[in-house]
């Protein structure tokens, strides 16, 4: 189920790339639908999950016995809502009008087979596989940037994308292999080397290994200083895959720290639990006051990027603080983390949709040109104010959700740096209310005096997302249980 | 002829296949009317494939030195053997195509299949006049291979900088021999493996064992002698360079393994001085890509390179179980990688300006798809072949304790991404240009199949992992 779940859109992607490019029609419908198989497979997942706390609905296959490698898949309460979110924003973002630069073929084609590679690394479960659809993102990622991003500029950024994230995911590859060569028998499963724990908590292997997941992993986060991929990325990019990129691919790094570091190494864990917890608070605060100080749109939103992952790298930092006590407070935190990426992914998901549709009305992402939109566009005016407070923390809305989880579990563990941690919160809500406020209030300038509304492809698309912005802020419960079931067995008993 | 001299002859029969092919295509290249000539070519193909059958037959024999101990019968010769054909074969197909209009071209085929004889002499050598005698039929052969265009300044460029520099390491070969056998007092690698060990550590030891590397070494276009690599892959012919890019560097690096597997480690620090050889050639390859923006010559530098990698699993041997594993399913990803890069150059009738590949994804969707697909291969993105012998051979640099050596490979790999991202980046972005014509069907065929094979080798790793798992270097 969780195979069908992955390789559906890889399967779709072959198909579409045999249409011919003038059936633009047909080839965005057909990726449409394709994209609905995760989706709902997910969703039927959901119902058979029982929260064990172990992984659960699990598909294996010898795929390289001769080097321990098996095609192993499964999910548990952390990967299930990630994947999930996942097809969500990628039916979203296919469904999201974009300029395709008269190659839907290729643009379809490969959006679906970075699907396929997103929604692998969050359901495999063997290092292998895990890093084959890791590294796999990459590829398409690069391949959309530059082919439909924003004139010449954006070939640079998707070079500067790609060197920096292979430049990464080669450190995390050599650390997989440290972690594979000290296996014993020597194995790629994560399952089997959760189980062995096979480096010791300290020693010089065990912290290089670290350190090599570590960087992929904050590089890809990204965290401060490992961010300058980012902005330009982001800000050359088509919406649809700004919101994949913010939405998703972020996510694995976070996701990575649990999955890999927090199971497979807590004891090495504990050791750089507090520089990590520095680094998040330093990257909340640091990316909230950048954001603030950029005019440009999508260079805000990119900035908060940086300015929330930090806050779910806190909340992971927080729940591999120590390796006994706490039990309650750290998998608070953890629990807080997991739902921070899911609304996150939503909430930014969004903006950047959103941003793509300023950028199709005016082909300009300059805050400070615009002003009273309200007037004419009442819908783009809700779905922003929606995602922005969402973004800022309001309650009711998913983002204070996962925040306050976040904070309360880091208290218990280190109240100094959650309450330096606070003082982002308090810039991202200046940095939202100031936008909302420039772009659609005040008085409306002349050239936009005929800026059309959202057209129904927009809103369904942003509807999709924001819906469950508001369904996890009201009633958390059916998102918490399941998560929770994962982070406390991930916390220790 | 003894009894063991008719076994031996029955482990030879690919080679004396080859060998009596290339006779029987020299003499219809002489009798044969001009418009025949490329009959050559489906002699060739079909010898090819019948060395390439019985090589398949002797699969299950256990390792063995055969020829009064002096050839090899083992898990690596054998697969340098099907590689080596295989690559051949390939040309073969390039070659019908791109010789089209060459009036007489029918010995050039004998002299491919001579080519790819000394390649495979490499392979199996166990002694060391074999070794000369197989780098030297293995050069001579290609050096008039690199002229075949004969109106061309480049080829001929290309073929007198490598007829040079392998006059020189062939030399060097030839003197590094004449010491080994002045201090072991034998030739064979069973017997020097007695008597260099016996002898002690010694600077003869260790200039004779430099100059023997410095003959290998020319043949996989590794440092210092490498900087034919990039000549011959812009001034041959193009089906040429993509043989003499692969054939011989096949041949060579197991030739290096099982040389390096006779000498005593106590008496010379082997280990170190390959670690710093393969360093040496990864960086120097990739960095004198960067700049490149002719296709051929970038794509000569990236083989520099890949020897490099390759060099990797030499460090490893006799430290790490992965490192024969490794090296062998190097060679498998390489060999089919480079195919399909050079037959894309080859179907573009030797296309080589980088700024002819522009918007190329949609004038040739499929071509640029080979194209991308080897080079992602060559950069080692998986689930392609290249990655997983990157894996390999990280892993058994790492496991012998060279994890440095797989740091520098990492970073190499990292700057690798941007000569590669200049031709396949504005492939696919760039408005097209003029759609480029292309040499002819057969050409085109056997670099898909190539670019097919670079993605089901990477999927399908586990039965060549399993046969290399196995092998051993016979002794």
């Amino acid at each position: 189920m969780l195979t069908v779940t992955i390789f559906v859109p890889l399967l779709g992607a072959l198909i579409v790339s045999l249409l011919p490019n003038h059936r633009e029609r047909l080839i965005r419908r057909f990726a449409l639908g394709t994209a609905l198989v995760p989706l709902a497979a997910l969703v039927l997942a959901w119902q058979r999950f029982e929260g064990t706390g172990g992984f659960e609905q699990v598909e294996a296959v010898p795929w390289i016995p001769t080097l321990g490698v098996g095609y192993v898949v499964g999910l548990d309460g952390i990967s299930l809502p990630l994947a999930a979110m996942t097809a969500l924003i990628f039916l979203a973002a296919l469904l999201y009008p974009v300029d395709l630069r008269g190659r839907p073929r290729e643009y379809f084609a490969l959006f679906l087979f970075l699907e396929t590679a997103s929604l692998g690394v969050f359901l495999a479960l063997d290092l292998f596989l895990f890093y084959v659809f890791w590294d796999l993102t990459l590829v398409g990622m690069y391949f959309l940037i530059g082919g439909w991003g924003h004139g010449e500029a954006a070939r640079r950024s998707a070079l500067k994308f790609f060197l920096y994230t292979l430049a990464a995911s080669l450190a995390m590859l050599l650390a997989i292999l440290g972690l594979y060569l000290s296996s014993d028998p020597h194995t790629f499963a994560m399952a089997e080397i959760i189980r062995q724990q096979p480096l010791p908590a300290a020693g010089w292997l065990s912290t290089l290994v670290f350190i090599g997941f570590a960087l992929a992993f904050l590089v890809k986060a990204p965290l401060v200083p490992f961010h300058t991929w980012l902005p330009p990325a982001h800000v050359d990019a088509p919406a649809p895959v700004s919101a994949v990129l913010a939405g998703v691919l972020l996510k694995m790094g976070i996701y990575g720290f649990i999955r890999i570091l927090l199971a497979m190494m807590p004891k090495t864990f504990e050791r750089f639990a507090l520089p990590l917890a520095i680094l998040a608070v330093v990257s909340i605060v640091y990316g909230a006051l950048v954001a603030l100080a950029q005019g440009n749109l999508k260079r805000r939103i990119a900035y908060t990027s940086v300015n929330h992952m930090g806050y779910a790298m806190l909340g992971v930092a927080a729940a591999g603080a120590v390796l006994v006590g706490h039990e309650g407070a750290r998998a608070l935190a953890l629990t807080g983390a997991t739902v921070e990426m899911v609304a996150h992914g939503l909430i930014t998901g969004a903006l950047f949709l959103i941003s793509g549709s300023v950028w199709t009305r005016s082909e300009t992402y300059e805050i400070g040109q615009f002003g009273g939109l309200v007037a004419r566009a009442p819908a783009l005016t809700l779905a922003t104010a929606v995602a922005a407070f969402a973004s800022l923390g309001l309650p009711g809305l998913a983002g204070f959700v996962a925040e306050f989880q976040i904070f309360v579990g880091t208290f218990g563990v280190y109240p100094w740096l959650a309450a330096i941690g606070l003082l982002g919160i308090l810039i991202t809500a200046a940095l939202f209310l100031q936008m909302l406020q420039q772009m659609f209030l005040g008085s409306l300038p002349e050239r936009w005096q005929a800026w059309p509304e959202l057209r129904p492809a927009e809103i369904a698309a942003l509807g999709g997302l924001l819906v469950f912005v508001v369904l996890i802020g009201v009633i958390p419960a059916w998102l918490l249980d399941v998560i929770d079931s994962s982070a406390r067995a991930l916390v220790g008993p | 002829m003894g009894p063991e001299m008719l076994t031996s002859v029955e482990h030879l029969v690919p080679e004396l296949a080859l060998l009596a092919g290339s006779v029987v295509i020299l003499v219809f290249a002489l009798f044969a009317p001009r418009r025949w000539q490329s009959g050559a070519a489906s002699i060739a193909l079909g010898v090819l494939v019948g060395a390439g059958l019985l090589t398949v037959a002797m699969l299950g024999q256990p390792p063995t030195l055969t020829f009064f101990g002096t050839y090899a019968i083992d898990t690596p010769a054998l697969l340098a053997k099907l590689l080596i054909l295989g690559i051949t074969a390939v040309t073969v197909v390039f070659s019908r195509e791109w010789f089209r209009t060459d009036a007489r071209h029918g010995e050039y085929y004998t002299l491919l299949l001579l080519s790819a004889l000394g390649a495979i002499l490499l392979a199996g050598a166990a002694d060391l006049m074999e070794l000369i005698l197989a780098a030297v039929l293995s050069s001579a052969t290609g050096f008039v291979l690199a002229a075949y265009h004969r109106q061309s300044k480049a080829s001929g460029e290309a073929a007198i900088k490598y007829y040079l520099l392998g006059a020189l390491a062939n030399g060097a070969m030839l003197y590094g021999v004449a010491f080994l056998f002045g201090l072991a007092a034998s030739t064979s690698f069973p017997a020097l493996r007695v008597g260099l060990a016996a002898g002690g550590a010694g600077w003869v030891l260790g200039i004779a064992v430099a100059l023997v590397m410095l003959g290998l070494a020319f043949k996989m276009a590794a440092v210092p002698v490498h900087a034919w690599m990039p000549d011959v892959a812009e001034g041959a012919p193009a089906p040429v360079a993509a043989f003499l890019t692969a054939a011989a560097k096949v041949g060579a690096l197991v030739a290096l393994a099982r040389f390096m597997w006779i000498l005593p480690e106590a008496g010379i620090a082997w280990r170190p001085l390959v670690a710093v050889l393969a360093a040496a050639t990864m960086t120097l390859g990739n960095l004198a890509a960067l700049w490149q923006d002719d296709v051929r010559r970038m794509l000569g530098w990236s083989a520099v390179s890949q020897t490099g990698y390759g060099l990797m699993a030499l460090v490893a041997l006799g430290r790490s179980e992965l490192a024969l594993p490794a090296l062998l399913f190097f060679l498998v990803a390489y060999a089919v990688g480079n195919m399909a890069a050079f037959g894309v150059v080859v179907v573009l009738r030797g296309l080589s300006d980088r700024a002819a590949y522009r918007g190329l994804a949609r004038t040739r969707p499929l071509l640029t798809a080979a194209l991308v697909v080897s080079f992602l291969s060559f950069i080692g993105i998986p689930p392609l072949a290249g990655f997983t012998a990157k894996l390999a051979l990280f892993g058994a640099a790492i496991d012998a304790g060279y994890a440095w050596l797989a740091v520098l490979a990492v970073a190499n790999t990292v700057v690798s991404v941007a000569y590669y991202a200049r031709v396949m980046g504005p492939a696919f972005f760039a408005p097209p240009g003029e759609r480029p014509a292309i040499l002819g069907p057969w050409a085109a065929v056997g670099t898909g199949v190539c670019a097919v094979g670079v993605v089901v080798i990477g999927l399908a790793a586990e039965p060549f992992l399993r046969w290399f798992q196995a092998a051993v270097l016979a002794s």
